[in-house]
Formats: C-alpha cells, sequence, structure tokens
C-alpha cells in the first residue's frame, strides 16, 4: 500500500492505496465522493468526469497513484457554496431526466465555460460530446449551458 | 372547463437540485458498512449446452470467499408472465454468457479470481439463433419443459415446440377483404435486436438478516413486482412477502431493461446463503448489453390489400419473434403486437398471428415501445410504398385510414377518442409536407418521410396503482406512491396533480422512490401508464384528504360542507367572503374548540385506482370478446434529412412530432420525452447494430463497438407538439406519452430515405454502408 495525498474539493486528503487502484474507484469506494459514476469503465461514456487541474478527465482512466499532490475537483466540490448559475440553469431547463449523467455533463461544461465563459452553439456540443446521455437528447442540457453563458 | 393553476404548468422538477448538486444517490452509491461482500458471476460460455457438472472446490479455497452458489441451491423457476427463467442455470445453458454460479467474497478481486477457477463441464447442443428456424418442425427443442411452466391464462404455448406464445386476431373476412382490394402490397420486414443502453449498470444489494428479513435494494422500474417474484421464487425456502422488503433509490435511466426481474434476483437468493451479510452483486457494461434484456428482433410477414383510393380493405401481419432464451416477460411483447398490429387504421379485416419463439440468443424482454417500433417500421413504411403506387399523397393515405374514436380495434372494442387527425394535420403543416426540397449540392439528396403512431399499455387487466398522502404541520405533504421516477419526471408530474387538488404549491410536495415497506402498492413503472394510473390514484388521495378537511371545518365552523373549498393553502367559504382558515393551522394539531377540546388530527389521503372495465378473457382462436387494452395514446411525426450519395451518410435537419397525452400535466416534461425518444429512434434505425460470432457471442458489448449518439449527433431541429384530447378515464384527461416519441422515427426515416434516393430499405440499421450498396445495386440493375 502506498500513501498518497491530493486536494479533494478544496481539502487536503489522503488515503493508502495499491499501484492498480483506478482513481474513479478510490474517490467513491475509498473516499466516499460518490458524484462520479461508473457508466462503462472504458473511457466511452463519461459519467466519471472529474476536473484534474481545472481540466475535464475521466477517472476511470486515470490510476489514483498519478494523482498525487494534484487537484481534484468533483460535483461535490462544485455544490459546496451553493449552486452556480448553471446548475440554476440546468435546474430551470429542466435539463436532465435520470440524472445520471449530470456529473460528468456539468464538470465538461464547467471546464468549457471556465475558457470560455460564453461559448457558441457549436463549442457547447463539442465540449459535452464525450458524456453520453440516453434520456434527454442533450438539446435541454445544450440550452441551459447557452442560457447560462449568454452575454447579458 | 375548470380553471387549473398547478396542472398544465412547466414546473421545474422536483428532483432537479438533487440531480444537479450531485446530491443523488444511485444504488452503487449507498454505503453497506465494512461487512458488505461482493458477489462474482460464472458465465456460461456455449449459446446451448447441457451441465454435466460444476466443481467448485478450487474456487472455495480461494481466501476470503465465502461460498459459491449455483442452480443446486436454487432449483426454481421464476417469471413475470411465464415460469420460464432460473436464478442459476439448472441442467442447461440457454444463451452465451448465462449466470451458472456465483462467488461471493469479501472482496470483489477475491471474487473475480474464483470464478475463474469454478470448472465446469458442458455437452454443447445444437443452437437455434433465427426463429424462421427455431419454427421449423426438426428444430431442436430450447424448452423441452414448456408445457410444465406456469404462465398467465391469456398466453398460448405450443408444447414440444419453440412457440412460447401464440397470438391470434381474426377479425371480419380477410379473404373477402383481398379479394375486392384493387392492389396488394406483400413483403418482408427485418428489424433486430437493440440494447437499451441505460447509463447506470444494474446494481442490486441484498441483505438476509439473522431475524429472517430480506431486504434489497437495487436499480429498479417495478420494487413491488420484484417483491412479489422474489417472494414467489424464494417461498420454498419459507420466505414470506412480508419478509422482502425493497428500497428503490434513484435510477439511472431504464427504459425497460430494469422492469420486472433480471440480475436482482441473484442478490437477492445469493443473501440467503450469507445470512447477516450485506452481498453486492454489480453489473458492468458488457453484461448490461447481453444478460438483462435485449429488445426482442423480429421477421414480419406483412400483406396490405387497398382500393385504388387507397382504403384499406384488408390486412395480414405474421410476426416471428426472435424472443431469446427466456421469454418470461418478452412474451408479452409479442401479445401487445398482436393485438396491435393494424396501426392506427381502421381495419375492417384483419388476421394477425404474433409468434413468440425461443432462440439462443439473450433473453429479449421490455423496451421502450414494447414492440411497436418494431412492427410499425414495416407497416409504416408498407403504407408510403403503397401510397406511392397509387400516386396518393403519403399523408393523405393515412388521413383516410386514420382510427377514430368508436371504430373498431383489432380485437374488437372501441377506440377511444383521440387526436389522430389533428396531430396528421400540425405535423404535416409544420414540416411544409408540400414544398418539394431540392439541394443545391448535386451530392447531397434531400427527403421527407411521415409516419404515424400508437400505443396501448400493455398490463394484466387488474394492474392497480396507489397512494398515501401525508400532511404535516406546515401544510406541506409527503405523498407516498410506488411508480418510479427513472428520468421521465413522474414524481414531478405526482406532485402537481396533488398540488392542483389541495391548492399547495407543488415544491411543498415531498415524494421520493419507494421502499415496499412504507409506500403502497404499484404494479411496475412500465407501459406508459404511471401518469395515468398513479395520477389517478393519487388524484383520489388528495380528494380524499380534501373531503376531510373540508368535513372538519365544516364540523367545527358550521359551515355546509359544499360552501367550503381549498384556495392558497387555504380553507374558504363561497357565502363567506371574510372567512380563511390557513391549513397549517390544523391539519396535524386539530382545530380547538371553544371548550377547549380539539377535533380532527393529522390529515391522511389514500386512493385507489384499478382499470375496472379491462379484460383478457377472449376467443384464443380471435382475440375477440375481452377489452385487453385500456387506451391507445396516438400521434404522428415527419422528418427532413439529407443524404450524401457518396457514403450514404445521413443527416437529420427536422423532425417534427405530434402527441396526443390527453393533457400535458407538464408540457416541458413532455417536450422532454419528445426530444430524448426522438434521438434513441434515430439511433436505432442509424447507429446501433448488435453483432454476434458463430457461438452467439456478442462481439460488441461496448460503447466503444456499439454506437449512441452523442452531443454532435443532434438533429438541426426538432419541433414538439402537443396535442391534448382528453382521455375520459385520465387524471385531468392524461394519457402516457414517454414510449411513444421513439416509435414513428425508423420508418419515417426509412421512407425519407426513399423519398430521397427512390431506394427502400426493408430491415434495420439503415447504415451508410446499406444505403451505398443499394444505391450501387440500383446504378446496376439500371
Amino acid at each position: 500500500m502506498k500513501k498518497i495525498s491530493f486536494s479533494l474539493n478544496g481539502e487536503q486528503r489522503f488515503v493508502y492505496i495499491t499501484p492498480n487502484e483506478i482513481l474513479l474507484d478510490v474517490l467513491r469506494y475509498k473516499m466516499g465522493t460518490k458524484s462520479p459514476k461508473c457508466g462503462c469503465d472504458t473511457g466511452d461514456c463519461g459519467a466519471c468526469t472529474i476536473l484534474l487541474n481545472g481540466k475535464a478527465v475521466r477517472s476511470c482512466l486515470i490510476f489514483a497513484v498519478e494523482v498525487e499532490s494534484q487537484d481534484i475537483v468533483t460535483l461535490e466540490g462544485i455544490s459546496r457554496d451553493g449552486l452556480t448559475p448553471l446548475q440554476k440553469a440546468l435546474i430551470e431547463h429542466n435539463a436532465f431526466q435520470c440524472g445520471y449523467c449530470a456529473p460528468g455533463m456539468i464538470l465538461s461544461a464547467t471546464e468549457l465555460i471556465n475558457s470560455n465563459p460564453h461559448p457558441g452553439e457549436e463549442e457547447i456540443k463539442e465540449a459535452i460530446s464525450g458524456n453520453l446521455c440516453r434520456c434527454t437528447g442533450y438539446q435541454p442540457v445544450i440550452d441551459a449551458i447557452k442560457h447560462a453563458t449568454k452575454k447579458h | 372547463m375548470e380553471k387549473l393553476k398547478y396542472v398544465g404548468q412547466s414546473s421545474v422538477r422536483i428532483d432537479g437540485k438533487e440531480k444537479v448538486s450531485g446530491a443523488a444517490l444511485f444504488t452503487d452509491d449507498l454505503e453497506f458498512g465494512p461487512d458488505l461482500l461482493y458477489a462474482e458471476i460464472v458465465e456460461g460460455p456455449h449459446a446451448h449446452a447441457m451441465i454435466n457438472s460444476i466443481d467448485t472446490s478450487e474456487a472455495e479455497n480461494i481466501p476470503e470467499v465465502l461460498c459459491v452458489v449455483t442452480g443446486k441451491d436454487f432449483p426454481y423457476n421464476f417469471g413475470l408472465y411465464m415460469k420460464d427463467r432460473f436464478i442459476f442455470a439448472q441442467d442447461r445453458v440457454r444463451f452465451f454468457g448465462e449466470q451458472i454460479a456465483a462467488v461471493v467474497a469479501r472482496t470483489p478481486e477475491a471474487a473475480k479470481k474464483a470464478a475463474k477457477l469454478v470448472r465446469v463441464n458442458y455437452s454443447p447442443l445444437p443452437k437455434v439463433l433465427s426463429p424462421v428456424d427455431a419454427v421449423k418442425k426438426d428444430a431442436d427443442l430450447i424448452h423441452p419443459d414448456l408445457k410444465h411452466y406456469e404462465h398467465v391464462p391469456w398466453f398460448f404455448p405450443k408444447p414440444d415446440s419453440n412457440i412460447a406464445h401464440h397470438r391470434k386476431i381474426r377479425k371480419g373476412d380477410v379473404e373477402k377483404g383481398f379479394a375486392e382490394a384493387d392492389y396488394v402490397l406483400d413483403d418482408t420486414y427485418e428489424v433486430p435486436r437493440y440494447a437499451h443502453c441505460a447509463i447506470e449498470y444494474h446494481a442490486a444489494v441484498a441483505k438476509y438478516d439473522h431475524s429472517g428479513r430480506l431486504t434489497v435494494w437495487a436499480s429498479s422500474q417495478s420494487p413491488h413486482t420484484q417483491r412479489n417474484l422474489f417472494a414467489s421464487a424464494l417461498a420454498p425456502m419459507g420466505i414470506t412477502h412480508n419478509d422482502v422488503r425493497v428500497i428503490a433509490p434513484h435510477v439511472g435511466g431504464g427504459f425497460g431493461s430494469k422492469a420486472g426481474v433480471t440480475m436482482e434476483i441473484i442478490a437477492a437468493a445469493i443473501a440467503t446463503k450469507v445470512k447477516g451479510h450485506p452481498v453486492k452483486v454489480l453489473w458492468n457494461r458488457e453484461r448490461e448489453f447481453y444478460n438483462t434484456y435485449q429488445r426482442l428482433g423480429v421477421t414480419a410477414n406483412l400483406k396490405v390489400g387497398v382500393k385504388k383510393d387507397g382504403r384499406i380493405t384488408a390486412l395480414h401481419h405474421e410476426l416471428y419473434w426472435d424472443a431469446g432464451a427466456y421469454v418470461e416477460y418478452g412474451a408479452n411483447v409479442v401479445n401487445a403486437v398482436g393485438l396491435s398490429a393494424i396501426g392506427p387504421y381502421r381495419v375492417d379485416n384483419a388476421s394477425i398471428d404474433s409468434y413468440c419463439v425461443y432462440t439462443n440468443l439473450p433473453p429479449g424482454g421490455p423496451y421502450r415501445g414494447f414492440g411497436y417500433s418494431e412492427f410499425l417500421f414495416g407497416l409504416e413504411s408498407h403504407m408510403e410504398r403503397i401510397a406511392r403506387h397509387l400516386g396518393i399523397d403519403p399523408v393523405e393515405i393515412r388521413r383516410r385510414n386514420a382510427i377514430k374514436a368508436g371504430d373498431l380495434t383489432a380485437y374488437g372494442a372501441r377506440m377511444n377518442p383521440n387526436g389522430l387527425q389533428q396531430a396528421i394535420d400540425a405535423v404535416e403543416k409544420e414540416i411544409r409536407w408540400e414544398k418539394k426540397l431540392v439541394s443545391k449540392d448535386p451530392d447531397i439528396a434531400i427527403g421527407k418521410g411521415f409516419s404515424l403512431f400508437w400505443k396501448a399499455p400493455a398490463m394484466p387487466p387488474n394492474t392497480s396503482s396507489s397512494c398515501f398522502l401525508k400532511f404535516n404541520e406546515d401544510a406541506s405533504v409527503n405523498l407516498l406512491v410506488s411508480g418510479m421516477d427513472i428520468g421521465q419526471g413522474f414524481l414531478t408530474v405526482m406532485a402537481q396533480i396533488a398540488a392542483e387538488v389541495l391548492s399547495v404549491p407543488v415544491f411543498k410536495i415531498r415524494t421520493e422512490n419507494p421502499d415496499t415497506d412504507r409506500n403502497p402498492y404499484e404494479w411496475q413503472t412500465v407501459a406508459s401508464h404511471v401518469t395515468w394510473g398513479c395520477g389517478n390514484a393519487v388524484k383520489l388521495a388528495a380528494v380524499d384528504a380534501r373531503n376531510q378537511i373540508l368535513a372538519l371545518v365544516s364540523r367545527t365552523h358550521y359551515f355546509p360542507v359544499e360552501t367550503l373549498f381549498l384556495e392558497d393553502e387555504q380553507v374558504k367559504c363561497m357565502t363567506r367572503p371574510d372567512f380563511s382558515l390557513p391549513l397549517k393551522d390544523f391539519v396535524i394539531a386539530g382545530i380547538q374548540m371553544e371548550d377547549g377540546t380539539f377535533k380532527g388530527g393529522p390529515i391522511i389521503g389514500r386512493g385507489v385506482f384499478m382499470p375496472e372495465y379491462a379484460s383478457t378473457k377472449a376467443n384464443p382462436e380471435t382475440s375477440q370478446g375481452g377489452h385487453p387494452n385500456v387506451h391507445y395514446t396516438v400521434g404522428a411525426a415527419a422528418a427532413i434529412i439529407e443524404i450524401d450519395r457518396r457514403t450514404g451518410k445521413v443527416k437529420v435537419k427536422k423532425i417534427v412530432e405530434a402527441v396526443d397525452c390527453g393533457k400535458a400535466i407538464n408540457p416541458d416534461l413532455v417536450k422532454g420525452q419528445i426530444t430524448g425518444g426522438i434521438l434513441q429512434g434515430i439511433s436505432t434505425v442509424l447507429y446501433e447494430e448488435m453483432k454476434f460470432d458463430h457461438r452467439a457471442k456478442m462481439l460488441n458489448p461496448n460503447f466503444t463497438d456499439y454506437k449512441i449518439p452523442t452531443s454532435l449527433d443532434l438533429p438541426d431541429e426538432v419541433v414538439p407538439i402537443i396535442i391534448e384530447v382528453p382521455e375520459p378515464d385520465g387524471p385531468y384527461g392524461a394519457r402516457g406519452m414517454g414510449e411513444h416519441t421513439m416509435i414513428p422515427v425508423a420508418p419515417m426515416i426509412a421512407n425519407a430515405i426513399e423519398d430521397a434516393l427512390g431506394i427502400r430499405i426493408r430491415s434495420m440499421p439503415i447504415t451508410s454502408e446499406k444505403i451505398c450498396l443499394a444505391i450501387l445495386d440500383r446504378q446496376k440493375n439500371d
């Protein structure tokens, strides 16, 4: 077992792991951070998306040992100080149905908004194209992101 | 017309905040403590084989393994409509990947390691992979015991064959109808299997505690049906309904895959062998594809006769369903289609033969649309072809034949009030049907396609829903129901119905997914029936609560009860405008009288709904005489597509879909179903395709090789249209519409392809490759 430490949602945390443990499993089963979900285990569905040093990545494709001393944000971290304008817009647009893809989708959109505060529709589609959703047909999600990022 | 305040509003979902904040917990998010055990499944590597022996000794010796269970531990049949399924394979395996045994261990790693060491000796048998082969006289039998299986009285299995059910319609005089026809089109359509692809895996955790209590936490569309099937299957072990409790957290998508019972019973059964421990069974993406349910495949022979004006004189529909290795649920898909395969048309002379055929492929079962997408691919392709042959506009031929309220359905009951004509008109107008579009780019062909759709809930006639409603001190409400919010927004809609009756704002009504110990009975969340069925129960519960409130105030304030009403969380009186009594003052505490005593007490409403007119009792040779379907939901849709002639790639430009939901309790959620359902429909016709190898092993059980759409695959424009012709027995006139939205998509895309290129493709999916080959084929023949 190896001890690693990293910042998780703004708090310095440590955990004992074996080198072959997947970050998604460590977050979910060892650290109690349940918002990243597993939907494929092969990097196809995006339900496990987290922010690693601000970049949206799939936590099912990363070994936990790789995140030593780095900064991780999950949906729990985004929601900690109340809902963001993006989250509020998603509620107003009834953007999600079952909600299983929501944590990953929101982090992909958050990365986009952080780097591009007023994205166009094609940029939004591109940003969430790695997050599969079987319920909504994506349009309500896209509309909500557009609404949250429009210029006032 | 009553004025509605909450019903008909696009309220935000009551679970919205939970889902966007990360608060929503799904089954695998729940914590079960350090005593949790993990089960790993041993799968059979043959599509059809006898099991000679199973040696578990080596697996049992792995450290941290508690036990290995096999079919011998649970020699029980189970199933929803026909008891043909087993918790673990008994003497034979019937599809590749079927569960043979399970290892229970302290860690997932130990369970996985040990599962590889379970030695099974098989004698392979010939496999039967197509329904057409399976019905041949000399076909190998997949279920030699078919004649001994218990089943519902409306199934008709053929003993000593692979036909598990045959639904037969005989209406009018079909021979005479064809003789009167000016034109008869006879052809075959093929629709293969599909996977649901809910993003959340199936997951179940079960605990059989030392008091004999069996609790199962499951990602489920059917908590009460699961309780019933667990208790029935495990009854020989002394387990009763009273012992079983099913708790359903949030569900990450269902689409039918989490209806009935599939892998959940493995957790329930295993738990009885490791008393006191919670044990988790978690599926993975591969098993999601090949060991839950798949949508059934079908080969449909369709013959339709028409007069010169396009009016249908006769229809014969013969459907051979590839229902898979176990049909305990899937046989009812076959039944539903058997009753409805005339489509949304008035057909006086009809015969239908819908055959449920066992094959050595994964079990076929419920999938959004319940067979209607499959048969309407053929029927709506056929109607288009007939129109083109006769030189009649494809919309007009549908309008002329469209079923109307009061017309006789295939089984002889009267069609319910419906807005099919309005839907046709609305879609025709919005898509600008009359306007021929031509691309400036010679490599791009543009086409338009049209399709009607209909679907009835397929349910036992005594399907019921119920509701408890209780007030809290602040006049907020808890609504206890057992329908599931699988994403469609069911709970929000239930809250809106209760809000309307009680004049309490939607945000003050809390309603969550159920626990069968606490929440009253609901059959299942399937068949697009819960807005209608459970909505009725909720409305009745709210009316019950309202009646108690008004009776109490009448008793304490001496107003005639008929002068009292609820408004803005208060009781008011028509004859005394100055009177108002806030609900929060008395719905728990009661009302104090002058002598200091209190009257009343906590207000608790109850509501139960069962469609007491439904019946499956009919002549099995004709299906005439019963009332198996409570009503049909209908609609129309049209598409504009562009095809690149060089690559065969289809781009969907615009889709218009009108659905008659009776009353949109929440229009935004209705539109959400349309947007989502259309993309799922596009996916089945253009992208998704299962591949099996020579062993009948599925080759692409993953999202890399089995493509579902991303945000880059959307139609340019989707226009949802809501039609509201009330359902007489629906809450505020509502009827279901969740499944329906994907049903017309495949045929209308096929029709648009014919419009664009003049080629007719009669099998799904319609891939670019298939289109290119058809273009080349035509060039060769020209």
